[in-house]
């Protein structure tokens, strides 16, 4: 009786998490199986070409790409949220929800409007480009859009909420009387934050970094427009097969290794959980 | 001044608020001092400024002899338990004893071999791989303890140290400290606004009000010759009884009409002459309660009044005795089997008498502080 109330109680989720996402994933495994016609529709029964060409020369430096720029991406995001969600935890209530506003407001204009206005600031005759060549921080040549710098600077700008949030979530029940002790026992003031104060929230820098590096190793519009032809991501190639080959099995099988790939950050994830 | 720690004119104020405000104090090395007050009096700040988290507006802080008022808390000699432990969760309870050594870069094996040793001073060997949330209130205490001693410090600060506790662990953590501090022998700073825990554990108190100290003394000397009615009234439960001196006896005694009273005899514990107010308090165990008229004698008071309140305590009663104008408090231990006898109870004559140097004159009385009594409604 109690099981099966304990049943009805998760059904509705359950229900949504399969149709929404397992679904649409085993339907997604399922098309990389099959065979490409010439008009771009996806064809009966099986076959191993889409999987096949996973082994494409050009993927591996893809995939390579992919994770470094998300990895460093991810590391900027928490690097920076660091001392921003400490210096907020130790705000005063008040001026922690106004912080915390700032912090939320960009969401409210459209993401791609905001790419927009980074490709306008990053521009080869923008206002920024001029000023740092005028100043002899940037050659003649050199392009601050276009490249994977673009792409880093504004996935980080992007995913920065994505890191803040989960941090100063962590750091407002953080007991910062724990520094007092660490400062107590001898400990510099650098110390105190890297031996206490980041172990203390790991919990937080965890979600962080799920929740920062799986999206980016989505990541499409970012390069899309504002990368150049060698900062080019994942998501790209799985567009591009998509809208431009119209090879939908081979779209198919690289979401699902990309997919896969996602699964390493998560198990990573529980392992740290159940730790 | 040859003090260990010593504080010297010291002041620290929070906006308009003066926490602290012009306290000298001398701590004596290798004793156990406490500074006891309520919430609020300032013992806290003090204690936070010799550990180093804050800095006096005004005044040094000296510890033998060296100026330390700015130096940060990594670079002092002196280590503190924090009320709320502050032990860290991610270490084990062996970690977080040789969290300060670690830092201090000492030896692999000195290490080991000095968190052992702490981690058998508080008798917890058996738990020295638990992370703290595993532990009890009382065992993360004594690892708390051993946190701050293993750094060998010149002075332990403890901050509330029991105040999250209940009342048996707390008897019996007290017992614990005192052994611990017996054992090694070095400078404990206790602060508590539980005066049976500063009476029992410390060598000297500083009874702190309002940001200054009020007196500073022996336990006995604290109870038993209060300079104000705050300490009288904080420290221990009294009776207030205000008059004045009507006619000198001798040196030693005054005779003192009290309104509502009559005239008693009193000790002059301070130079008083015929016509001077004074403020008088006397502990509730000095009364002693008998039903008949006791016998006169030239230095004891008597007066008659009727029961109006008995609580028991087991080991004692408290009756609250109408006289006249005033309800007096005395407390009668009970020596013999109480069921054998039949106590005096509500609506009762009774006489409370007091010998006249049982009574002690106060320096300084502010009505306020009768609110600090435990005195139950009329």
């Amino acid at each position: 009786m109690k099981r099966l109330r304990e049943l009805l109680g998760t059904a509705p989720s359950f229900l949504w998490l399969t149709a929404f996402v397992l679904l649409p994933v085993i339907m997604i495994f399922a098309i990389a199986f099959k065979p490409t016609l010439p008009g771009g529709e996806v064809g009966e029964g099986w076959s191993l070409d889409a999987v096949k060409a996973l082994l494409d020369p050009s993927y591996p430096i893809l995939l390579w790409r992919t994770v470094w720029v998300s990895a460093v991406v991810t590391a900027l995001c928490v690097a920076v949220s660091l001392p921003v969600a400490y210096a907020m935890a130790r705000l005063s209530s008040a001026w922690r929800s106004r912080v915390l506003l700032l912090v939320i407001v960009p969401f409210w204009t459209n993401f791609v409007i905001r790419v927009f206005a980074w490709q306008q600031v990053l521009h080869a005759q923008g206002w920024l480009a001029d000023g740092l060549r005028s100043i002899g921080f940037l050659g003649e040549n050199d392009r601050l859009l276009g490249n994977a710098f673009a792409v880093v600077l504004v996935s980080v700008y992007t995913y920065l909420p994505f890191g803040i949030l989960p941090l100063f979530a962590a750091a407002e029940k953080f007991d910062f009387a724990l520094l007092d002790a660490a400062r107590d026992l001898g400990a510099k003031a650098f110390r105190t934050f890297t031996s206490v104060f980041i172990p203390g929230i790991r919990q937080g820098i965890i979600t962080a970094i799920v929740v920062i590096f799986i999206p980016m190793l989505g990541s499409y519009v970012v390069p899309d427009m504002v990368g150049g032809a060698d900062s080019q991501m994942i998501g790209n190639k799985i567009a591009q097969r998509n809208f431009s080959d119209r090879n939908l099995p081979q779209a198919a099988a690289l979401s699902a290794a990309l997919t896969l790939l996602v699964m390493v950050p998560m198990a990573l994830k529980r392992k740290g959980e159940r730790a | 001044m040859s003090g260990h720690l010593i504080f010297e004119n010291v002041t620290r104020r929070f906006g308009s608020f003066t926490a602290v405000s012009d306290v000298t104090l001398e701590i004596r090395r290798g004793e156990s001092f406490s500074l006891l007050g309520p919430s609020g009096c300032g013992k806290t700040t003090l204690l936070r400024m010799a550990a180093g988290f804050d800095t006096p507006d005004k005044g040094r802080i000296l510890l033998n002899g060296k100026d330390i008022t700015t130096l940060p808390p990594d670079k002092r000699p002196v280590n503190t338990v924090f009320q709320n432990y502050a032990l860290f969760p991610h270490l084990s309870v062996r970690d977080n004893i040789a969290f300060g050594p670690k830092i201090a870069r000492r030896a692999k094996a000195e290490i080991t071999r000095e968190v052992d040793r702490m981690l058998e001073l508080v008798d917890l060997a058996s738990h020295a791989d638990k992370k703290p949330a595993q532990l009890s209130g009382g065992q993360k205490q004594r690892v708390a303890i051993a946190r701050a001693l293993v750094n060998k410090p010149e002075v332990l600060l403890l901050d509330e140290p029991l105040a999250a506790l209940d009342l048996k662990l707390r008897q019996r953590l007290l017992v614990e400290l005192d052994a611990i501090h017996d054992e090694v022998g070095i400078t404990f700073v206790y602060v508590t606004h539980d005066q049976s825990e500063a009476m029992s554990f410390s060598d000297r108190i500083a009874v702190m009000n309002k940001g200054g100290i009020e007196q500073i003394g022996l336990p006995a000397e604290i109870y038993e010759t209060p300079r104000s009615s705050f300490v009288a009234a904080f420290i221990g439960d009294t009776n207030f009884i205000d008059g004045r001196i009507t006619e000198a006896i001798d040196g030693r005694f005054s005779r003192c009409e009290v309104d509502g009273l009559g005239a008693i005899t009193i000790d002059n514990d301070k130079p008083v002459k015929p016509g001077d107010k004074v403020h008088l308090s006397i502990r509730p165990e000095k009364l002693v309660v008998s039903r008949g008229e006791p016998a006169a004698a030239p230095t004891q008071n008597a007066v008659s009044g009727i029961v109006e309140d008995v609580i028991y305590f087991g080991s004692h009663t408290r009756y609250w005795v109408r006289c006249g104008e005033w309800r007096l408090c005395a407390e009668v231990q009970h020596r013999t089997f109480l069921l054998d006898e039949t106590p005096p109870t509500w609506g009762d004559t009774v006489w409370l008498r007091w010998q006249a140097n049982d009574g002690f004159l106060l320096d300084q009385y502010r009505a306020e502080d009768e609110e600090l009594l435990t005195l139950p409604e009329e």
